[in-house]
């Protein structure tokens, strides 16, 4: 065991490789480490107010849905409304019209009516005059006798 | 082992000598061939063996370690980064937990002691003939593979070490301050007099135990790998003893090297954890 030139040789190696570390290895490495950790920390709070946005999209998509249900409940009942509305005028459409139709027909009927009346007077009128100029054996004056003649057509 | 039939103690001496670079007594340098030119040689020389193996471990150290972190990114780390960066954390974590003040210096050193005495201290599990036997082959004719098995190495770390807590201290605490810490305890008066009285008191003990830190510092490390070391030589003579006493050799061998797995470690970790304490030391006043 000699205690020699080595021990100076040594200490110099030591101060280069210290030297040499403090420089070119650890303060890269230690960079590398730390840029790295807040990279995580920042990918965390990341995830976190992603998760954060999710829960209030969630409930913001919650509440539309509520929302869009109820306004279709209210289209729903109005559209039931109207139906019955349009049904009802329909009805009362109809009804009118079967009304109208049933009044003109009356009213044909009797104008008819009137009028076949008035054609069976006239002939009741004639069959009277031919009837009693049978009954005479002589011509009747149909005017002269217009007046007894208007009375018993009228009687018809 | 030599092609000549060795003694003993002519193969443990073989494998305690450096290969030594120096000033022969007639005053030209060169390779001592002999152990006993080595110690003719006294201080004027070089162990080339310590050198180079510390020196190659180191450079493989900051190679490896600097190669990652040109690359280092911030992104998912991968392979060779995984494992550096793992170090790196456990190291940043040990400075933090023991190392109060605030100094750019002392993670990065504690970095460098840590590994570079690691594999310093590994070297002493590849089999002990190994190495200087290919080196004999070569002429080489000494072979130390365990760099921190030389007291050279290990002193040299630690004076490395205690001059930067004399420079931290009187940077931190002045030359005052550092003075005082060293005249003005343990031994405290009021009184003026009785304080100079203690001074040459307070001093000696302030001395010695400042200069035993790196004094123990160095000479743990050494102790135990140099232990180490020569267990595994003692265990490497039982293979020339026999084939019942070599297979015995063989398991203890084996025994001993896993053992030593949890010194060599342990003794890397205990100089780099002493290390920041002696800064921290250095850093905080009293």
């Amino acid at each position: 065991m000699h205690i020699n030139l080595t021990l100076l040789g040594q200490l110099i190696a030591f101060v280069v490789f210290v030297w040499f570390t403090k420089k070119f290895v650890w303060a890269p490495i230690i960079a590398a480490l730390d840029e790295r950790q807040k990279k995580i920390a920042e990918g965390l709070a990341a995830a976190d107010r992603g998760k954060h946005e999710q829960e209030l999209a969630e409930h913001h998509a919650a509440e539309k849905l509520h929302e869009a249900k109820a306004q279709a409940a209210e289209i729903v009942s109005l559209a039931q409304k109207r139906a019955a509305e349009i049904v009802d005028e329909a009805k009362d459409d109809a009804r009118t019209e079967g009304e109208r139709l049933l009044t003109a027909a009356k009213a044909e009927i009797e104008q008819e009516a009137n009028q076949a009346r008035e054609e069976l007077r006239q002939k009741v009128g004639a069959l009277v005059v031919a009837g009693a100029e049978k009954i005479l054996n002589k011509e009747i004056n149909a005017a002269a006798h217009q007046k007894v003649i208007d009375s018993i057509a009228s009687e018809i | 082992m030599s092609s000549e039939t060795l003694t003993s103690t002519e193969y443990i001496r073989h494998h305690l000598t450096s290969l030594t670079y120096g000033r022969f007594p007639d005053g030209h340098w060169g390779i001592a061939h002999t152990h006993e030119q080595v110690n003719e040689m006294g201080f004027w020389a070089i162990h080339l063996d310590t050198m180079f193996w510390s020196i190659l471990l180191g450079a493989l150290f900051v190679w490896g370690f600097s190669r990652v972190a040109r690359h280092a990114t911030a992104g998912v780390p991968s392979g060779f980064q995984n494992f550096v960066e793992g170090i790196v954390d456990f190291i940043n974590n040990s400075v933090r937990g023991s190392f109060s003040g605030k100094n750019d210096l002392i993670a990065p050193l504690a970095l460098t002691i840590f590994v570079w005495i690691f594999l310093m201290n590994l070297m002493d599990l590849i089999p002990v003939d190994v190495i200087p036997r290919l080196s004999q082959m070569i002429g080489i004719p000494y072979m130390r593979v365990v760099p921190t098995a030389d007291p050279n190495a290990t002193f040299g770390m630690a004076i490395g070490v205690f001059l930067l807590t004399l420079y931290y201290s009187i940077k931190i605490k002045g030359v005052g301050g550092f003075v005082g810490e060293l005249t003005l305890h343990p031994f405290e008066s009021k009184n003026p007099i009785v304080k100079v009285l203690f001074i040459p008191v307070n001093f000696f003990l302030e001395f010695v135990s400042l200069v035993a830190k790196p004094v123990s510092l160095s000479l743990r490390l050494f102790g135990n790998m140099y232990a180490g070391e020569m267990i595994f030589i003692l265990i490497a003579l039982m293979y020339s003893a026999g084939a019942v006493l070599g297979a015995f050799g063989g398991a203890l061998q084996l025994v001993w090297a896993i053992f030593h797995i949890l010194v060599i470690t342990l003794q890397a970790f205990i100089f780099m954890v002493l290390t920041i304490v002696y800064m921290d030391m250095a850093h905080s006043e009293h």
